[in-house]
């Protein structure tokens, strides 16, 4: 029976791709796949006629088992088309539509020529269920395609926002700008102990003025880079709470068992202080032209 | 089996620890610095793990227990020159090391302990008394 099933889609692909084509591409002109302006009709066209070339090479090699090593190719192609579309902002509609659209003009073919030679529920069970599958495939890899386009972009970002910037001999600051989670925590603190040993820094100012709130765990890996910058030998001082933060923490029962400052140049006096250094004014301001 | 050196700098003791520490080794050290604070009278200890790259629980406790026993013999202990992935472990692990000072190197170290190392024992009139302790 089966034998007979793998027929109807093989005979009618092999002998009507050409028809069957030109029904998809009207489908598709229909549902407007060709107006969205993001993909030229040359580039669509083609992609469909490789596609239906594809399928039809493995249909006549391994029937509807869409998982099998003859569907490979055909997976193969899915999978870049969808990668692509993914990168282009496709919608998810949209990319599943390329392949479900194929449905009925293969329905039409089958219902046109199969002659009563096929038993047609059996044939339409089978093409529907391949390509069923296979537009799960293409969901599957267009999802996949925007998770590591979304994570790419969270390593970028982390990398951007966690500059160490030396300040004085031996007084480092880190300005935080962003949520702090467990994964930028580590970012953090590696590059903040990678600094210190590399300038020999004593002093290292973390200034939170950019952290949006500061919650138990926040505070908490707060924490921990004080306690691994100690640990190095090296004192930090945290600055740039602001007062609804600071009002919040204390609502919420945060401590910083740290010394913190309000502002950056609070915490840079207190760091030269610890120096032994201080700033003063060499003379009175200049008024008027006598400047520099 | 192998132990680890204990230098004596004036009234300070520097020990390196240049080899990946294992359990007997630790235990040694620990023994080892005991009696040496005792016999020269040492007030001060510095750990330099600079060379240490690999740490575990194990270790951490020793450097605690280290300088909670040179705090009974009246001897502040530094760790100097701890490796960010070291301090990072010993965080993770939960172990802060909050009874023991630090510093970024040897001589941050020496400073921190406010013992010249070039300074003979004999010079030093105020603590001759209780050396011997």
């Amino acid at each position: 029976m089966a034998t007979t099933e793998r027929g109807a889609l093989e005979s009618v692909l092999a002998a009507h791709e050409q028809e069957v084509y030109q029904d998809w591409i009207g489908q598709l002109r229909a549902d407007g796949a060709f107006t969205s302006g993001r993909i030229s009709e040359g580039e669509l066209t083609g992609e469909c006629a490789r596609f239906l070339h594809l399928l039809r090479e493995a249909v006549a090699n391994g029937g509807v088992d869409v998982s099998g090593p003859a569907f490979a190719p055909v997976r193969d192609l899915l999978a870049d088309v969808s990668r692509a579309r993914a990168v282009q902002g496709y919608s998810p509609r949209e990319t599943a539509t390329l392949v479900f659209s194929l449905k009925q003009p293969l329905f039409q073919a089958l219902a046109r020529h199969s002659e009563g030679r096929f038993d047609p529920f059996k044939a339409s069970w089978d093409i529907g269920a391949m390509i069923d599958r296979l537009g799960l495939h293409t969901m599957e890899v267009f999802q996949s395609s925007r998770e590591q386009l979304i994570r790419r972009q969270q390593e970028e970002i982390s990398e951007l926002s966690t500059p160490v910037i030396k300040l004085w001999q031996g007084v480092l600051a880190l300005p935080l700008i962003g949520t702090l989670d467990s994964q930028r925590t580590q970012v953090v603190m590696e590059n903040l102990l990678e600094s210190i040993v590399q300038q020999g820094a004593e002093m290292a100012i973390i200034d939170i003025t950019g952290v949006p709130t500061v919650d138990t765990l926040t505070a908490q890996h707060l924490l921990k880079t004080v306690a691994a910058a100690r640990l190095m030998g090296a004192d930090c001082i945290i600055s740039g709470i602001r007062p609804q933060i600071a009002q919040t923490m204390v609502h919420l029962g945060v401590e910083l068992s740290v010394v913190s400052k309000a502002s950056l140049a609070d915490a840079f006096a207190l760091a030269l202080a610890k120096q032994g250094r201080t700033v003063t004014k060499i003379r009175a301001p200049a008024t008027g032209s006598a400047a520099v | 089996m192998d132990r680890i050196p204990i230098l004596k700098l004036g009234k300070a003791l520097l020990v390196t620890i240049q080899v990946d520490m294992h359990d007997r080794l630790a235990t040694a050290l620990e023994e080892d610095l005991t009696a040496k604070i005792v016999s020269v009278g040492a007030r001060g200890v510095l750990i330099d793990i600079s060379a240490l790259e690999i740490v575990d629980s194990f270790i951490g406790r020793m450097l605690d227990n280290i300088a909670a026993v040179s705090r009974v013999l009246d001897a502040r202990t530094v760790v100097v020159g701890m490796r960010p992935a070291v301090a990072i472990t010993l965080v993770e692990l939960g172990l802060s090391l909050t009874g023991v000072q630090t510093a970024l190197d040897v001589e941050r170290g020496i400073r921190l302990i406010g013992l010249s190392p070039f300074e003979p024992l004999s010079d030093s009139e105020d603590d001759d008394g209780d050396s011997g302790g």
